[in-house]
Parts: structure tokens; sequence; C-alpha cells
């Protein structure tokens, strides 16, 4: 196959995966996009074997009959609850394969020409760094390591050290090209580490964004290792996930209020944390004393509860990474369905970063068969909220923290937040009263009489909530 | 035009055009794009699987084969998912015919 003709064919494949990301807007062809995406790259492969002759290459053959079973069954056997940290480590499998491509290119060809030894260079460590940056975020999420910020002794310094040593190594094969390998096992090594010093201080509730940087970045490791082979079709589909991921990463920013330089430079929100003990919520091994008295709603709070929940004709549900972590999302689906049963309109409404991924609630929601068109946007439901008769946060604490419109100086100051407080009436299941990811106080936790605090294991308040419904 | 502007200019356009039409894709769908993306991160195995039938050294040969099963799995496991996760997104009518089917 002539070099046109394979960029020809790479321009219709590209432009395939391109529909194929278009389809992905509408709910309903996005089965149908995915597929097509699927297709594009399964006929790349195969002209990639045809073109290079090497069809019948044991090693080739061995190398993707292994990976294609081993990938069936790792997306037959992953539940969704864990899909956050399989997509983490999808991630870092996708980065290590980007910095072996470009090790081995490195390798095979001493004489490489400056384009290409840059470029390589630079794929591993891009593919170096996303590889342990995505273990390290999957493990967190998989709670084999602390999900809270871990910070080394002079963290930053490392890090900073260890950018500083990598980009040197990338450039001095420039100069001397005799040492190339050299170079390129000590760049492995510091972006190796330069991906755990990334990942090791992101706590839970930053975890959306790291991941979609991870994302980003497997994609450029892969657009830049194509660039070191030559090959085009890497190049323009690496750039495009370089682009979605760089993509989600600003819109979880802006939804959390957060800069995109403080995670990765490990200034974490402990820095500007006004309550030291804020740790995740969902972490908290014991309440505080004064939650554990109030754990059990009391005998007026029954009352009050049935009172608000039967009275309530149009109800929002707000659903936060409590639900995740109590597993509730077949009880909060059967909620649903009583009180529509009731002939109530129900409907959700869903912050941009609420759960440990982009869009993490509405899969979880999807699951237990909950109709996408009930899932709101916020800004589509905000202005809704207040017409609501009810509404009930379900394990969600800053995405609806109002003091986000009000503290200045605090951390949430400014991030767009979940209008909860408009409601006429408010139940707020929660774990505790303790201050949210964020450690800024929730001022819906204050005692009013125009809402009701269901505390405990969010299973346990849904339960409550389903009795006091047939009552 | 030498081909290192070529593959830089081809890297400009995909980050530009994938950025315009992912803009649209609604946020009820970010997981399932996350993930779809993922897979396509893992169009890696095309460059893994020619430098592995290139390598000549034993060492080399087994490098290329974990990178093609890295690949592999980025690619196959990202799409299967994908699917699966897309396949639950119902609307409340495909619902209400689905209960009248059963």
């Amino acid at each position: 196959m002539s070099g046109t003709l394979y960029y020809l064919v790479s321009a219709l494949l590209s432009l395939l995966v391109l529909l194929g990301i278009y389809w992905m807007s509408r709910v309903s062809m996005a089965v149908k996009g995915n597929r097509l995406s699927a297709l594009a790259m399964l006929a790349a492969i195969v002209i990639v074997l045809v073109k290079e002759n090497i069809l019948t290459e044991a090693s080739v053959l061995l190398g993707l009959a292994l990976g294609t079973a081993l990938g069936i069954v790792m997306a037959r056997k992953v539940k969704m609850i864990t899909m956050p940290q399989m997509v983490g480590l999808l991630n870092g499998l996708g980065g290590l394969a980007s910095a072996l491509a470009a090790l081995l290119t490195l390798q095979s060809n001493p004489a490489l020409p400056s384009f290409e030894r840059f470029t390589a260079m630079l794929a591993l460590a891009v593919g170096a760094l996303t590889f342990t940056g995505s273990l390290v975020a999957a493990g967190k999420l998989h709670r084999l390591l602390p999900q809270k910020p871990i910070a080394l002794p002079s963290h930053r310094l490392l890090t900073g050290l260890s950018a500083l040593l990598t980009a040197l190594l990338l450039v001095l094969p420039l100069m001397q090209s005799g040492q190339t390998m050299l170079y390129a096992v000590l760049a492995l090594v510091f972006s190796l580490a330069l991906g755990v010093l990334i990942a090791l201080p992101v706590g839970g509730a930053d975890m959306p964004i790291t991941i979609s940087l991870l994302n980003s970045t497997s994609g450029v490791a892969a657009a830049i290792a194509g660039m070191a082979i030559g090959d085009v079709l890497l190049v323009s589909v690496g750039g495009i996930v370089g682009a979605s991921g760089l993509l989600l990463t600003q819109i979880m920013c802006r939804s959390m209020n957060r800069k995109l330089s403080d995670i990765l430079f490990a200034r974490s929100l402990g820095d500007r944390r006004p309550a030291p003990a804020a740790a995740e919520k969902a972490e908290v091994a014991a309440p505080a004393p004064e939650a554990q008295i109030e754990q059990q709603p009391q005998a007026a709070d029954k009352s009050l509860l049935t009172d608000w929940l039967q009275e309530a004709r149009d109800i929002i549900i707000i659903p936060g990474y409590g639900m995740a972590v109590s597993q509730a999302q077949e009880l909060v689906k059967a909620l649903h369905d009583a009180l529509e049963t009731g002939g109530r309109q129900v409907r959700f409404a869903i912050h941009p970063v609420a759960g440990r991924m982009p869009g993490h609630m509405n899969v979880l929601l999807a699951e237990v068969d909950i109709p996408y068109d009930k899932l709101f946007e916020m800004d589509d439901i905000n202005p809704l909220m207040a017409q609501a008769d009810l509404v009930v946060v379900i394990g969600a604490n800053d995405v609806v923290n109002p003091a986000a419109n009000t503290a200045e100086g605090t951390p949430i100051y400014g991030m767009p937040v979940l209008d909860a407080q408009a409601a006429r009436r408010l139940i707020i299941c929660n774990f505790d009263l303790q201050p949210g990811y964020a450690g800024v106080p929730n001022p819906l936790y204050e005692p009013s009489p125009h809402i009701l605090m269901l505390l405990g294991d969010a299973k346990d308040s849904l339960r409550d909530m389903l009795a006091a419904l047939d009552a | 035009m030498s081909r290192e502007v070529i593959l830089l200019l081809v890297f400009a356009a995909a980050t530009l055009l994938g950025y315009r039409l992912i803009k649209a894709v609604p946020s009820l769908l970010h997981t399932p794009l996350m993930s779809g993306m993922n897979a396509l991160s893992g169009v890696t195995v095309l460059g893994m699987v020619t430098a592995t039938a290139l390598a000549v050294g034993f060492g080399s040969k087994v490098l290329g084969i974990i990178g093609i099963v890295c690949a592999t799995i980025n690619v196959v496991a990202g799409f299967l998912v994908t699917d699966r996760m897309l396949g639950m997104f119902k609307g409340s009518r495909e619902e209400h015919e689905r209960e009248d089917e059963a």
C-alpha cells in the first residue's frame, strides 16, 4: 500500500470516528456511534496488518488474541459501581502501550532523525506518567490506597524536580544522539515517578478532574507516538482523544471551581481548608457524638416525613457520591417508583461533578432503569427548584451547599451548585453532619422548619422514606 | 510539505474538530463518552504491531507483545464497556414499550 493511499484510508477512518462521536451527542444514536468507532478501529488494525504484510506474524497475533480475550473478560466482569477505576486502569494500559511503542522505536532505530527522536522521547514520558498516574488513581478509587490526599515530605519539590529532569532528558538526545537509550531509560524512570507524584495528592472528590486529565494524556501519548512512528492515523485519533479529555477536564474544573495547576502541583484543598478534620464524609468512621443522637428520626420527624412525602406533587431528587458509596441506587429507583405511582412528578437533578468521574450519577441511575429523560442537568433544573414542593438530597453535600454563593474566601466560593435551598421543603439524607469534601460547613444543616435531616446510611434513610410513603 | 509538518497539521486539525464535536455531547453521556475515547486511545496498537513485527531481539519481542496486549485490552474492553453502559440508557417511552412486550 502506498503512502498516499494509507493517508487517504486514515482520513476516511478518522472521519468515521468523528461521525461516531457526532452520533454520541444524541442518546438514541449513541450505541451506533460507539459501534461505528469500534468498527473503524477494527478496520484500521486489519489494514495495518495487511499493509505491513504481518498477518501471519506469530508474536503479533498472540498479543492481539491475548489482549482481546482479557479485554472481553474484563468488560464482562466489571460492575457499574467500579466503572471509574476500570476507566482509570484502561487509561493506564493505553499509556503504557504508547510508552512501549516509543521505546521500541528508539531502540530499533539508533539513527532516528531529530523530529522522530524527540517525539518518541516525549511519547515515552507522557505514556509512562499516564500509566503510573492512572494506576494510582485506580488504586485510590478501588480503595487499595487511601482516598485522602497523600503528600510526601517536600512533595511539591519532588514533583517539580521530576518534571524538570524529565524535560531535560527529552532535550538531551537531540544534542547527543549516541546516548539516546540511556536518556530514554532515565526519562522513563522520572516520568513514571512523576505520574505517581501527580496522582497521590488527589483527593476523592477531585478524581473526576484527574481521570479526565489522564484520559487526555493517554490520547496525547498515542498521537505523539504516531508522530515518532510516522503513522498518521495514530496522530489524528490520538488528537481527538486528547481534545475530548481536555474538554472534560475543563468542564470538571469549572464545575468544581478548581484550577488544574492546583491539582497537578498538589496544592490540595487542605491548604485553604478551614476545618482541619474535614476528611471525606464517606470515610468518617464514627459520626460525631451529637450526630449519633440524631441518627434516628424522632417520632415527630416520622409523621413529618410522612406528611411531606405524601403531600408533595412535584419532587426533585439530588443524588451524590453518598448514594454510590452506600450502593443505594436500587432503593432510589424504588422511591422514584413509589412516588410516581401516587401520580407525583419526580425528576433528578445531576451536578456535573457528583461522583467520581464525569457523568457518574447518570450511569448509576440508568443502570437501575431510571429513564434518562428524568435526569436533568444543573442549568436546566435550577430554575425549577423554587416550584418544587419537595427536594430530596441523597448523599450530596458540597454540590448543594449554598455557601458557594455567599461564603467568600472558602474553597467552594463561586462553584456553581444545585439550588436545593430554593425548594419549599427539603429532605437531606446524609451520613453525618460533617462538612463535605471541601470542608465548608453547610448552612442547610442548621435546624430549620422546612428542612428534615435523615442521618445515617443512605439505604436506611431511603427505607424510612419508603415506609413513610406506605403509612 | 515535509512529513513532520503534515503530521503536526493533522494533529491540530483532529484536535480542533474533535473538540467541537465532543462539546455537543450532553453531560448525561460523559461517562460513556470517556470510556469510548479511552478505547480509541488504544489506537497505539497500530504502531505496536508494526514495531513488534520488526523487532529482532527476544527482549524487544517480549516488550512488543506486552504492548500489544495492553493496547488491545484498552481497545476491546473500552468499546465493550461503553456499549454496555450506553445500552442501559432508556427513555420513558422505551421503558413502557418494553414492559408492554413482557
